[in-house]
């Protein structure tokens, strides 16, 4: 027998030698960027095939887009106003965007028929709602006084929106638009509808109160079953002759109310969803233990089943947000709306796709920001959770 | 005072440390429940007395987990009384909420809250029913859980607990309402034979405490060793009732005898 050699005499606990080399990597084709590569698109002929046919279709789409939208783009023209000339982006239109449009009108579709001196105002209320999402989305500001920064923001949005106090000037709901109003309407409609959505579930699951039941049972599918643009037509024409003479509504308002209680419908079907998948055991543990109804709801029974349903949840939100758009069929000039105006003048006639490639990336923004934050906050809740 | 009335009509059997006539704890007269159509407990009767260790075995579906969940309610009784700590469970949602105060529960699949870390699991109940502070919530449940030898896990979550930890922390859990009876429905059938021991230890010695306790179980050393009666249920029927001397040495009833021959044949 030979002597082990000496760098490698080391013993572990056993007596059995330890390796002490480095250790072996694997093959460098299998790992990494080239690994990746060979694995998912270049495994076989086939796959190499399809591949490469993809990959010119992506290219070349993705050059026409680059040409259009950049390189024969229009990015401003002559004159302003109703003096505009627009011929130098009807010369090229199909070949090259005009981008001219939105620098034009960009405050239009973002405001609307907001007095155009006023406009820091809405402006800073996108702000503000932008600001309140942001702090609302951290978990160490979960407390009782968000409750009342949000109070104070919204009470700060309505004083900038309307005016008439502090020298502001007073500006009638009819004139709002644009994104403060889709703002609006998705914000108060989702802090609305939630908490709603959250009692109508629980309501459908009493069974010791079968009043209760009925009336969410009826309210959910009464609500589920008809179109929101439906709802919005009654709120906006039906609702009206109700109301005693002299008595008017604002319309706004009046749309929001449909948004809620149509939105919370939906909600409530997603959180009853999550109180169902919660394991009987839960629900017993928590009466073994003494907890009252509301106890077991607020520190067993919600924050479990909401965890459980944040993909529905979220995916309901955005619906939402964008479903308010839907507003523009009642005359209220949310984002959508004033982009479908912004083009209505002779001169702007036809760049549609650039006005709603612009608040297509508005909404796009909001709504990604939302999926990614509730991607976020599942892999933070699930992180204690492995089972 | 009767005790340990079975419908075999045997004499009521006392074990030292429980004087006879102490003060009955949990009193079952004539309950009746059906599930559905199906009659699943037929006049049982029994009384469990202050500080008495009751264990009740029985095959499955005899009824004798809906028993001790009738006790604290979480199954309703359709007829007859059940009686805890001198207040007569009803509708009144007053008397059930005071009788879930003094009332703690294990259950077979522990049922631990997975989103509260093991010292929140402990110090909930405490703090909204008991309105204790919550400085005096976390020490006493550090105490219980100190007792079921896992303090060191306070700030884990019960998913990551093995299940014989989980279960010990249930039991601390429980312990932490300061109960006046525990009742345990299989504690231990859902464990990996070799945590069964370390939850048993447990409850040994909370019963050499003196804690009044209802134990399901099929673990038939622990009956022999700790309790002071055992109970045989068979088709929702308490079938014969006695110390554990006579209950395993010398059974009366032939369901028993079968029952017996079938648990301890092996």
């Amino acid at each position: 027998m030979t002597p082990p050699p000496a760098q490698s005499a080391t013993l572990g606990a056993n007596g059995m030698p330890v390796p002490s080399e480095e250790p072996r990597r694997p093959p460098v084709l299998s790992v990494g960027l080239l690994g990746w590569l060979r694995a998912n698109l270049f495994s076989s002929w086939l796959n190499t095939a399809v591949t490469l046919v993809l990959a010119y279709f992506v290219i070349s789409w993705a050059l026409g887009l680059i040409s259009w939208g950049v390189i024969n783009a229009v990015w401003d023209v002559p004159g302003t106003g109703a003096q505009v000339d627009t011929s130098a982006c009807r010369a090229i239109r199909g070949e090259g965007a005009c981008w001219a449009l939105i620098g034009e009108k960009y405050r239009f579709i973002l405001f609307g028929l907001y007095p155009f001196d006023e406009q820091w105002r809405p402006a800073l209320v996108v702000v503000i709602f932008v600001a309140l999402y942001v702090v609302s989305a951290m978990r160490r500001f979960w407390n009782r006084w968000l409750g009342l920064v949000w109070i104070a923001a919204l009470t700060v949005i309505g004083v900038l929106m309307w005016g008439g106090v502090f020298g502001l000037r007073f500006v009638e709901q009819e004139r709002w638009g644009g994104l403060p109003i889709t703002l609006i309407l998705s914000t108060f409609g989702i802090a609305f509808a939630f908490p709603l959505s959250i009692l109508v579930a629980l309501g459908r699951r009493q069974t010791s109160m079968p009043a209760v039941k009925a009336l969410c049972v009826v309210y959910i599918e009464l609500i589920r079953g008809v179109p929101l643009i439906s709802l919005l037509f009654m709120a906006s024409v039906m609702f009206p002759l109700f109301l005693p003479e002299g008595m008017n509504i604002d319309k706004l308002l009046r749309a929001q109310v449909a948004i809620i209680l149509f939105a919370a419908a939906y909600l409530a079907e997603v959180v009853r969803g999550g109180l169902q998948a919660l394991p009987r055991g839960q629900y017993e543990a928590a009466d073994a233990l003494g907890l009252s109804y509301w106890q077991k709801t607020g520190f067993i029974v919600l924050p479990q089943a909401l965890r459980l349903v944040i993909p529905p949840l979220v995916n309901t939100f955005i619906g939402m947000f964008k479903d308010t758009s839907l507003v523009l069929i009642i005359g209220i000039f949310d984002l959508l709306n004033t982009a479908k105006t912004s083009i209505i003048e002779p001169a702007w006639q036809g760049f549609g796709i650039e006005a709603y490639l612009f608040v297509s990336a508005i909404y796009f923004v909001f709504c990604f920001a939302m999926s990614k934050y509730s991607q976020d906050l599942e892999a933070e809740f699930n992180r204690h959770r492995r089972r | 005072m009767q005790q340990g009335t079975a419908r075999a009509g045997e004499a009521p059997t006392v074990r030292s440390g429980v004087a006879a006539g102490a003060k009955p704890m949990i009193e079952l007269i004539n309950v009746n429940k059906w599930f559905g159509a199906l009659h699943v407990l037929r006049d049982v009767n029994l009384s469990v007395s202050e500080r008495e260790r009751v264990v009740v075995c029985g095959p499955s579906g005899s009824g004798k987990s809906t028993m001790i969940r009738c006790i604290n309610r979480l199954e309703q009784h359709q007829e007859g009384q059940i009686i805890v700590d001198g207040i007569e469970l009803t509708d009144d949602l007053k008397n059930i909420d005071a009788i879930r105060r003094e009332v703690g529960m294990v259950f077979q699949s522990f049922n631990l809250f997975p989103h509260l870390t093991i010292l929140e699991n402990c110090t909930l109940a405490p703090i909204w029913v008991r309105k204790m502070p919550k400085k005096e919530a976390e020490e006493l449940a550090m105490e219980f859980l100190t007792r079921v030898r896992i303090p060191e896990q306070a700030q884990k979550y019960p998913g990551q607990l093995s299940g014989g930890q989980q279960q010990r922390v249930a039991i601390a859990r429980a312990l932490c309402m300061r109960p006046k009876i525990m009742l345990f429905d299989e504690p231990t059938s859902a464990l990996d034979p070799e945590m069964i021991k370390e939850v048993l230890d447990v409850m040994v010695e909370l019963a050499q405490s003196g804690m009044t306790m209802v134990v399901v179980t099929h673990e038939m050393g622990f009956a022999r060793t700790v309790a002071d009666r055992v109970v045989f249920m068979d088709r929702g029927e308490v079938v014969e009732v006695g110390a554990p001397t006579e209950f395993f040495g010398n059974p009366k009833s032939e369901r028993l005898k079968t029952f017996l021959s079938q648990i301890l044949g092996h």
